[in-house]
């Protein structure tokens, strides 16, 4: 805990440092009878941001904080494995949003959460994987009529257009 | 990088559909929507060119224009450079349309690192053109004419407050052409939208502003502001008593399109289908009566006669900018 | 006032046509679960259902509008309690008590507040809407950029107490916060910035939705996942239970927070009136406030019912609120009154100062409709209640993969660009992993929905002053505020004075 302390301050003062650098590319200055530049409100806040950094690594330093006292293990193994697990699914559905679309990619995360990491019966798995794009598309698509990701156009073209011909 | 492998695998998807339908009857027939049209609106939601373009999607779908819906989708960054991008990229789309404004003609040219060519884009119809005046307040007695806004604006200097929509853009064009025309010193501060623009100046935190008549119509209905001048070639039928500026010796017009593009490369069939689509709305009973309230001018224009407008109103704005100096020549 | 009298009750006459009811009653359902879903809010729900009131009349037309309106503000809570998400920023102070108390197995308890505080705050303020309009709209009129800024800072203000005990994190937080919201384009120098990588997704800023939904769902579910491991995967999202019994408890400890759901209506609903301000500063100042006056501070964030109760009266009475510059002025004071306008813009009537001479019969029936989808929304919604209930007893196994969907869609509806998908499952890993070390996250959320509104405000003063700050205390209605403002942000300074001058008194007693 105590290490992951001062990389998170490390790593977020870094990345004040970046802000300040990227709000600089507008005046960050005070512009007479006009008051501060573009740049100022992000450029200044950041160097707060910064200082606050500083702080929190010399509060790290005097062990004055929770955190900073603590010796226990910030993600023990099997905690890394549950979040990551769940966050890796996470990304990967998104990632076939573009390929397989949304109602492509929702059966298979629920497959994989409900069955692999939930350990439900196949009967529940099946009931979640169906249910799950279908009530996604009559909600969004049909009656909301905002239209989520269909992934490649070969798929909305064969699967979908024959659905918009009859729902839409 | 994902776009060119998608294409990629589509492609390939598409050769081995194509080859396993072949023999069906291939659809020569004129264009027809297959899935919902996406209306892409350079703004946010709520502003002015979001009602326009949900007071066309309704009409569409009151007299059942189109077959299937046509859905708004916001992308207002960048002053409509994040609207373009997005139409750029969706190069050879037949079901994507976009309403576009003035910054079609000004975000290319200020951010030429966009890449976007207007050129390149499929000229629809222009709907409408909007036309500007210049206002005060009523509580202003004072001033009944172009030449007593000069005198009371030349008495305050960079004291007088001009109101209007975002930096460089049409307000800002107006007002730096006021200021030069007749010698004066206003400040110009940006607000988001028309709408907060006319509150401004009807709630007296700004001095003039130079609304879209629609804009400042419920207050001029009220008698809080009053138009001065319009920059017309003729007077608008609402403010009869507000000469144009021609008439008071300068010689400015100036207008904003109200415009449906489609996307870059788009098939000449869904081309004229959207023309097609286009002129039923123009011709509507409620497009026209909208156009009569909103004091909205000008003939519908599409195809070649669109694009040759928009080159000639590209080379307008290109001079103004310099002018300006918010670009180099 | 007999005259309003009249046209009210002829108002009640219009909005209780077979029809018009049935609209009434019909948009308080459809809003109530748009507005329950994250991601959608009233803004949404009342957007895309615009085009279907071309098929009714304009009244009944508003009337629906209004009905799906109010539904979304009474559902933007039940997502803000059952899963810690806002679906809306109006509903983002309701997560922070809401939240604790499900988790302590009391969602039906606070499930109940939101919709009576609901109740009251809508109710009071169509009372003022009726017989106080006119001369609001004038306040309102006269409200630039200077008070707006003001008002800004009395909103940071009111919440001063409330991050962590960890000072350099709040602060880090806000200010994280803050910066967020300048992402995109700077309005006032018209020139694009913090664009990362030159990527277009950044022209459009960080939607405040993202950062939320990233933070409050992703990264909240994350951090329920872990419990979920450590307990050994018995963890449930609350284990409320509801029957008739606790209903009526819950019921009778609500009369006793009639204080805070009064002070949170009129509150919300003179701040709904502003031009620009909307429902969200008003509820968040309304919990601030709530937290301030209240006997037992140290309750709030840990599940206090007055924290439910505060925001809630307010959200809802300052979207009534925000009808009347729209009506009487053609000024939105949301963005959903911005959409509402729109309609009515369609329809064939000009907002304004004549709306109320010119067409009485809308007006009225407006205004009764909104008594009437008061009511009515209130009824549906604990109706309702079991059934959510029932739904957070799901095993957390069936219920989170749910989550995340409603989530990774509720992150892309609003703007329909995969961008804001892929920034939401960044901030809500990174808030996962800030929230295990102590970082206090709710002041980012509250800064990316202020900063938008104060940084602009703040700068339009300045360049209409020449940079002098002197703008903000020489003006009628911004003096005030301001100073307000700055007592209430140097009160926790004052406090240890304050303590060490009465300590020594006490003493020498």
């Amino acid at each position: 805990m105590r290490k992951a302390e001062f990389v998170m301050a490390a790593v977020m003062g870094i990345f004040s440092l970046y802000l300040m650098w990227k709000s600089a590319e507008l005046p960050v200055g005070w512009i007479p009878e006009e008051g501060p530049g573009g740049g100022a409100w992000p450029f200044w806040l950041s160097a707060v941001m910064l200082i606050c950094c500083v702080l929190i690594l010399i509060n790290w330093y005097r062990r004055k904080t929770p955190p900073s006292q603590s010796d226990e293990v910030y993600m023990d193994r099997g905690t890394t494995v549950a979040v990551g697990l769940v966050a890796g699914s996470l990304i990967v559905t998104v990632a076939l949003f573009y390929v397989i679309g949304v109602y492509g990619a929702l059966p298979l995360f629920m497959i994989f959460y409900v069955r692999y990491l939930g350990r439900h019966s196949w009967p529940a798995t099946a009931a979640m994987a169906a249910i799950a794009p279908v009530a996604t598309f009559f909600f969004f698509d049909i009656a909301l009529k905002i239209t989520l990701p269909k992934g490649l156009p070969i798929i909305e073209e064969t699967i979908f257009y024959p659905l918009y011909k009859i729902f839409l | 990088m994902i776009h060119s492998r998608r294409k990629l695998l589509g492609l390939g998807l598409a050769l081995g559909v194509g080859l396993a339908a072949f023999g069906l009857p291939k659809t020569a027939m004129a264009f027809e929507p297959q899935k919902p049209i996406e209306f892409v609106v350079m703004a946010g939601k709520g502003g002015g060119a979001d009602k326009a373009v949900r007071f066309m999607q309704s009409i569409i779908a009151k007299h059942k224009l189109a077959p299937v819906p046509v859905t708004p989708i916001n992308k207002p960054g960048g002053s409509g450079a994040e609207a373009l991008v997005y139409l750029k990229q969706k190069k050879g789309d037949n079901h994507t349309i976009m309403f576009t404004l003035n910054s079609f003609y000004t975000t290319p040219l200020r951010q030429p690192a966009l890449g976007v060519n207007i050129e390149n884009f499929t000229p629809v119809a222009r709907m409408a053109e909007d036309t500007f005046c210049l206002w005060v307040n009523s509580d202003r007695k004072d001033i009944n004419s172009v030449d007593d806004f000069v005198k009371a604006a030349k008495a305050k200097g960079k004291d007088w407050i001009m109101a209007g929509t975002g930096k460089a853009s049409e307000d800002n064009l107006l007002t730096d052409f006021l200021n030069s025309a007749y010698g004066l010193q206003m400040k110009y501060v940006p607000y988001k939208g028309g709408g907060k623009v006319a509150k401004e100046l009807a709630g007296n935190n700004a001095n003039s502003t130079v609304n879209n008549p629609s804009e400042q119509l419920g207050f001029f209905e009220a008698g809080t502001t009053k138009p001065l001048a319009c920059f017309t070639p003729e007077r608008i039928g609402l403010f009869k008593d507000a000469p144009t500026f021609k008439e008071i010796g300068k010689d400015f017009v100036y207008f904003m399109q109200r415009t449906v593009v489609g996307a870059p490369g788009m098939s000449k069939d869904a081309a004229s289908y959207y023309q097609g689509l286009f002129t039923k709305v123009f011709n509507s009973e409620e497009w026209q009566g909208y156009m009569k309230k909103k004091a909205l001018q000008g003939d519908m224009l599409s195809g070649s006669a669109l694009m040759d407008y928009w080159k000639r109103e590209r080379d307008i704005h290109k001079q103004m900018l310099i002018k300006m100096g918010a670009i180099k020549g | 006032m007999v005259e309003i009298i009249t046209l009210l009750w002829n108002g009640f006459a219009i909005a209780f046509e077979p029809v018009n009811l049935m609209l009434i009653i019909g948009g308080c359902t459809v809003g109530l679960f748009i507005g329950a879903m994250p991601g959608l809010g009233s803004v949404n729900g009342v957007a895309i259902l615009l085009p279907l009131t071309f098929l009714v009349p304009p009244t009944g037309a508003i009337m629906f509008l209004a009905a799906i309106y109010y539904g979304a503000m009474y559902g933007g809570a039940i997502s803000s309690i059952m899963l810690g998400i806002p679906g809306a920023s109006t509903a983002v102070a309701t997560t922070f008590d809401g939240r604790p108390l499900a988790k302590l197995g009391m969602a039906d308890k606070a499930l109940t507040a939101a919709a009576v505080a609901s109740f009251v705050g809508g109710s009071i303020s169509v009372l003022l809407f009726t017989f106080l309009a006119p001369p609001l709209a004038h306040v309102a009129l006269r409200f630039g950029a200077p008070e707006e800024f003001s008002l800004m800072m009395l909103a940071f203000a009111t919440f001063i107490g409330l991050g962590g005990d960890d000072i350099p994190k709040t602060i880090f937080s806000i200010c994280i916060g803050l910066v967020l919201a300048a992402v995109g384009l700077d309005i006032i120098s018209g020139e694009p910035r913090l664009v990362f990588g030159n990527i277009t997704g950044f022209l459009h800023g960080i939607n405040f939705l993202v950062l939320a939904i990233g933070i409050y769902g992703i990264g909240e579910m994350l951090w329920t996942v872990e419990e979920h491991y450590k307990a050994g995967g018995k963890s449930m999202m609350s284990d409320a239970v509801i029957t008739v019994q606790r209903t009526m408890a819950n019921l009778k400890e609500l009369l006793g927070t009639w204080k805070t759901a009064l002070m949170g209506s009129f509150l919300g609903y003179f701040v709904g009136i502003l031009p620009a301000a909307g429902a969200t500063p008003g509820s968040l100042m309304a919990y601030g406030i709530a937290k301030q006056i209240s006997h037992e501070p140290e309750k709030f964030g840990k599940g206090a019912v007055e924290g439910v109760v505060a925001p809630e009266s307010a959200n809802n009475a300052a979207s009534t609120g925000s009808m009347l510059p729209m009506l009487t002025l053609g000024i939105p004071g949301s963005p959903t009154t911005a959409i509402l306008l729109g309609g009515m813009v369609i329809w064939g009537l000009e907002p304004g100062p004549r709306l109320f001479t010119d067409h009485a019969d809308f007006v009225w029936g407006l205004i009764a409709s909104l008594y009437a989808a008061n009511f009515f929304a209130v009824i549906i919604n604990i109706a309702f209640i079991p059934a959510f209930i029932w739904v957070l007893k799901l095993p957390f196994t069936l219920l989170a993969p749910i989550i995340f969907v409603l989530c990774l869609i509720g992150g892309y509806a609003p703007t329909q660009d995969m961008h804001d998908v892929w920034l939401m499952i960044i901030f809500g890993i990174v808030g996962y992993l800030m929230r295990k070390l102590d970082y206090p996250l709710a002041p980012a959320v509250l800064a990316i929905v202020l900063g938008p509104l104060a940084e602009p405000a703040l700068r339009q003063s300045l360049l209409i002053s020449s940079g002098e700050f002197s703008i903000f205390f020489t003006r009628v209605y911004s003096a005030p505020i301001m100073i307000c403002a700055l007592i209430l942000l140097f009160l926790p300074l004052l406090k240890p004075v304050i303590r060490l001058v009465g300590g020594r008194k006490t003493a020498r007693r």
